[in-house]
C-alpha cells in the first residue's frame, strides 16, 4: 500500500476510510468464499466432539468419510454444472441407471468387471451429453431438462433391473473393489474415498489451472459478455454437462463398493442432497462463483451432522432440520458477499 | 482542447482523397428483422490510423451496422472487405481473428473474473512445454505482467493489481479494462460501442485519451457515439447514420456541431448544407 499523494477531497478520504469489522470480514470472504464453510466445519468438530469424545475417534471419522463419498463424488459434477448457472436434478438417476445396467450385464450375461467399470462411466457419459445437448440444443432451461431426465432415468434402471437389487458377491469383485479398505493410522480408509479425494483434485485443477476452467466460470459469470469474448458457450456447457455425466459413470462403482449391492432404490435424495452439499460449500446457485474446496467441506459438513447429532443421541430429524438452516444461511452469506465493491 | 490542435489536417486529406486504401470497406449493406429495416445499402470506409465516428438518432441503424462488422450480426446483403479482400463474419470469433477488436456498450466483462482473466478471456496462454500443450496449463504470471503492461500503455496507472475482481471496480475502471483488451489485441480495426455512455467527466476523458493513443499507434478507431463534443473532440472523419441509410461523412473542419446534428435529424441534408471546403 503506497500513497504517494495525500487525500484531498472528502471522496478521497472516505475511499481510505478504517473499515468497520463486518465490512473486513465481508470483503475476506468475497477473496476466500471457502473460509466460511471451513468455519462451519470446525465449529461443528469441536461442538460435536464436546457432546460426545466418540465423535472424533478415528473410527467414527473413518465411518464419516465413507458416508460421505457418493455424495460428496455426485457434487463434483453437481458443483460443475452450479458453476454454470445450472442445476442437475438428475445426478442420483444417471448413476442408478449406469450401476444397474453394468451389474445386469456383469450379472446375467457374464461381463468381465473392467469392461462393466467402462460401460458404467459409457453411460454416464452419454446420458450426461443428452443433458448437455437438451440445453444447449434446444434451449431448455437445465432446471426442465434434468426435472424430465430424472424420471426418464430412473424409469429405465427400474425397468432394466425389474426393480431388483444385485448383491455384490453375484458380481466380478472388481465392481466392489471400490468398498475394499486399508488401514491409515488409526483410520480405515476405502479405495472409494480415494478416488472422490482424486476426482476433487483433478476437477479442482481443471477449474483452477486451465482455460476451460475460466470458460466454466465466465460462462456461469455472464453468457453474453463470453461469447462476445469469443469463447464457445454452448461448447463448454455440453463439456461441463458431458463431464458431470462421467463422474457420476464414476460414482456409480463408487455406490456399489460402499452399498454391497447394486440397488435400484439407492440415494434417492441425491440430486437434492448434492446440491445441498454444493450450496453449504459457498458456490453460488446464480453461477460463476466457488470451487470443489467448498463442495467438498460442504459434503463433510452434511457428514459432520449425521454422525454428531445421532452419535450426541439426538433424533435424526434434527440434523435435517439443522442442514435446512445451513442452506439458508449458505445462501444468505453468498447473497451478502456478492454485494462487495472497493 | 480542439479538434484542430490534435489531427494533422494532412491525414484528413489523405483520407479525404482516397490515396491511402481502406483497411475495412463496407459496401451496400442490408439487415432486415423482419419487416423492421435496420439497413437499406449502407457504405462506410474505414481508413488506417483515423477515428471514424458513427452517429446517428435512436434507431438509425448505428449498432446494427456495427454489429454486421464486427460478425455480431450477419448481414443480409452487401460486402465487406478488409484490406481489399472479401471477409465473411459468422461469428464474434471470426472477426476477432481477422484483427478487428470491439468492444460493445454491455461490456463484455466477467464479473467474477480478475482483470487479467478478462483480458486474455477466450485466448488464454498456456505455460510453455508439455505443462501447456499436454496438461493445458495456464501461464497465469505471463498473463498478469502482460495485462499489466498493456494496461500501463494505455497510461491507465490506476488499475495497479490485475488480480482484482473485475466487479469490485468503478465503470470506469471497467470500462478501461474493456478498450485495453480490445487495444491489447486488435491488430487491424478496434471498435467502440458508445464506450463513455455511463461515464461521468473524467472517466470519459480517460476513455478519449485511450482512444487517441490507440491511433497513435497507427490502428484506426471506429467509434459509435451520441455525444457531439466527444466525437468533434476525437473525430478525423464523421459518419452519420440516418434512417439506416448514410446520410453523409464530415469532417469536425468542414461542419458545425449544428449543422452534422441537422443532418442526424433530418432538418437538412448534405446537398442543402455541404460544409466549408477542407484545406
Amino acid at each position: 500500500m503506497t500513497t504517494t499523494t495525500p487525500p484531498t477531497t472528502a471522496a478521497q478520504q472516505f475511499a481510505l476510510r478504517r473499515q468497520s469489522p463486518l465490512q473486513r470480514v465481508q470483503h475476506l470472504l468475497h477473496a476466500h468464499p471457502a473460509i466460511s464453510p471451513f468455519l462451519v466445519l470446525v465449529i461443528s468438530f469441536v461442538v460435536f466432539s464436546a457432546l460426545n469424545p466418540r465423535f472424533a475417534s478415528p473410527n467414527s471419522l473413518s465411518l464419516v468419510l465413507q458416508q460421505v463419498a457418493v455424495i460428496g463424488a455426485l457434487a463434483v459434477g453437481q458443483t460443475l454444472i452450479i458453476l454454470t448457472a445450472g442445476i442437475d436434478l438428475s445426478v442420483g438417476a444417471v448413476a442408478i441407471l449406469a450401476m444397474m445396467v453394468s451389474a445386469k450385464m456383469a450379472e446375467g450375461q457374464g461381463l468381465p468387471g473392467p469392461l462393466a467399470i467402462l460401460l458404467a462411466i459409457v453411460i454416464g457419459t452419454a446420458a450426461g451429453a443428452l443433458n448437455g445437448a437438451l440445453v444447449t440444443r434446444l434451449k431448455l432451461p437445465p432446471f426442465i431438462v434434468t426435472l424430465g431426465t430424472l424420471s426418464v432415468f430412473t424409469a429405465l434402471g427400474l425397468l432394466y433391473s425389474s426393480g431388483q437389487s444385485v448383491q455384490a458377491t453375484d458380481i466380478p469383485s472388481v465392481l466392489s473393489w471400490t468398498g475394499e479398505s486399508f488401514r491409515v493410522g488409526e483410520f480405515r480408509i476405502t479405495t472409494g474415498v480415494v478416488m472422490v479425494v482424486i476426482l476433487y483434485l483433478g476437477v479442482g485443477f481443471a477449474l483452477s489451472r486451465t482455460a476451460w476452467g475460466r470458460h466454466v466460470y465466465a460462462v456461469g459469470d455472464d453468457k453474453e459478455a463470453s461469447r462476445l469474448a469469443g469463447i464457445r458457450v454452448d461448447r463448454v456447457l455440453l463439456s461441463v454437462y458431458t463431464v458431470a455425466g462421467a463422474i457420476y459413470g464414476v460414482t456409480a462403482w463408487i455406490l456399489i463398493g460402499r452399498a454391497g449391492a447394486a440397488s435400484p432404490n439407492a440415494i434417492t435424495d441425491a440430486n437434492l442432497e448434492s446440491i445441498t452439499a454444493v450450496v453449504i460449500g459457498g458456490t453460488s446457485l446464480f453461477g460463476g462463483r466457488g470451487a470443489v474446496l467448498g463442495t467438498l467441506l460442504g459434503a463433510l459438513i452434511v457428514g459432520f451432522f449425521r454422525s454428531g447429532l445421532s452419535l450426541a443421541g439426538v433424533d435424526d430429524q434434527y440434523r435435517v432440520l439443522a442442514v435446512g438452516l445451513l442452506v439458508i444461511l449458505a445462501v444468505a452469506v453468498d447473497q451478502w458477499i456478492r454485494k462487495v465493491r472497493s | 482542447m480542439t479538434a484542430a490542435t490534435h489531427v494533422p489536417d494532412s491525414r484528413r486529406g489523405d483520407a479525404e482523397g482516397g490515396q491511402r486504401s481502406p483497411v475495412l470497406s463496407a459496401r451496400g449493406l442490408v439487415k432486415t428483422f423482419g419487416r423492421v429495416v435496420g439497413l437499406d445499402g449502407v457504405d462506410l470506409d474505414l481508413f488506417p490510423g483515423e477515428v471514424l465516428a458513427v452517429i446517428g438518432d435512436n434507431g438509425a441503424g448505428k449498432s446494427t451496422l456495427i454489429k454486421c462488422l464486427t460478425g455480431a450480426l450477419t448481414p443480409d446483403a452487401g460486402q465487406l472487405l478488409l484490406e481489399g479482400r472479401p471477409a465473411q463474419f459468422k461469428r464474434p470469433q471470426d472477426a476477432r481473428e481477422a484483427g478487428i477488436e470491439t468492444v460493445y456498450q454491455t461490456l463484455a466483462v466477467a464479473p467474477a473474473l480478475d482483470i487479467a482473466s478478462n483480458l486474455f478471456l477466450g485466448r488464454e496462454k498456456r505455460r510453455a512445454g508439455l505443462l501447456g500443450s499436454v496438461f493445458r496449463i495456464l501461464d497465469q504470471k505471463g498473463m498478469r505482467q502482460e495485462a499489466t503492461q498493456a494496461l500501463s500503455d494505455l497510461g491507465i496507472g490506476t488499475l495497479q493489481n490485475v488480480a482484482q475482481a473485475v466487479e469490485t471496480l468503478s465503470g470506469g475502471q471497467r470500462q478501461a479494462v474493456a478498450v485495453a483488451r480490445a487495444a491489447a489485441f486488435g491488430s487491424k480495426v478496434i471498435v467502440l460501442d458508445e464506450p463513455t455512455a455511463a461515464l461521468g467527466v473524467k472517466e470519459s476523458n480517460q476513455v478519449l485519451r485511450m482512444i487517441e493513443e490507440v491511433r497513435s499507434r497507427g490502428l484506426p478507431v471506429i467509434l459509435i457515439s451520441h455525444n457531439m463534443p466527444q466525437v468533434f473532440e476525437v473525430a478525423d472523419r464523421i459518419h452519420i447514420q440516418r434512417l439506416g441509410r448514410c446520410a453523409g461523412v464530415v469532417t469536425p473542419a468542414s461542419h458545425t456541431m449544428p449543422e452534422v446534428v441537422g443532418i442526424m435529424t433530418g432538418a437538412t441534408t448534405l446537398a442543402e448544407t455541404p460544409g466549408r471546403p477542407v484545406g
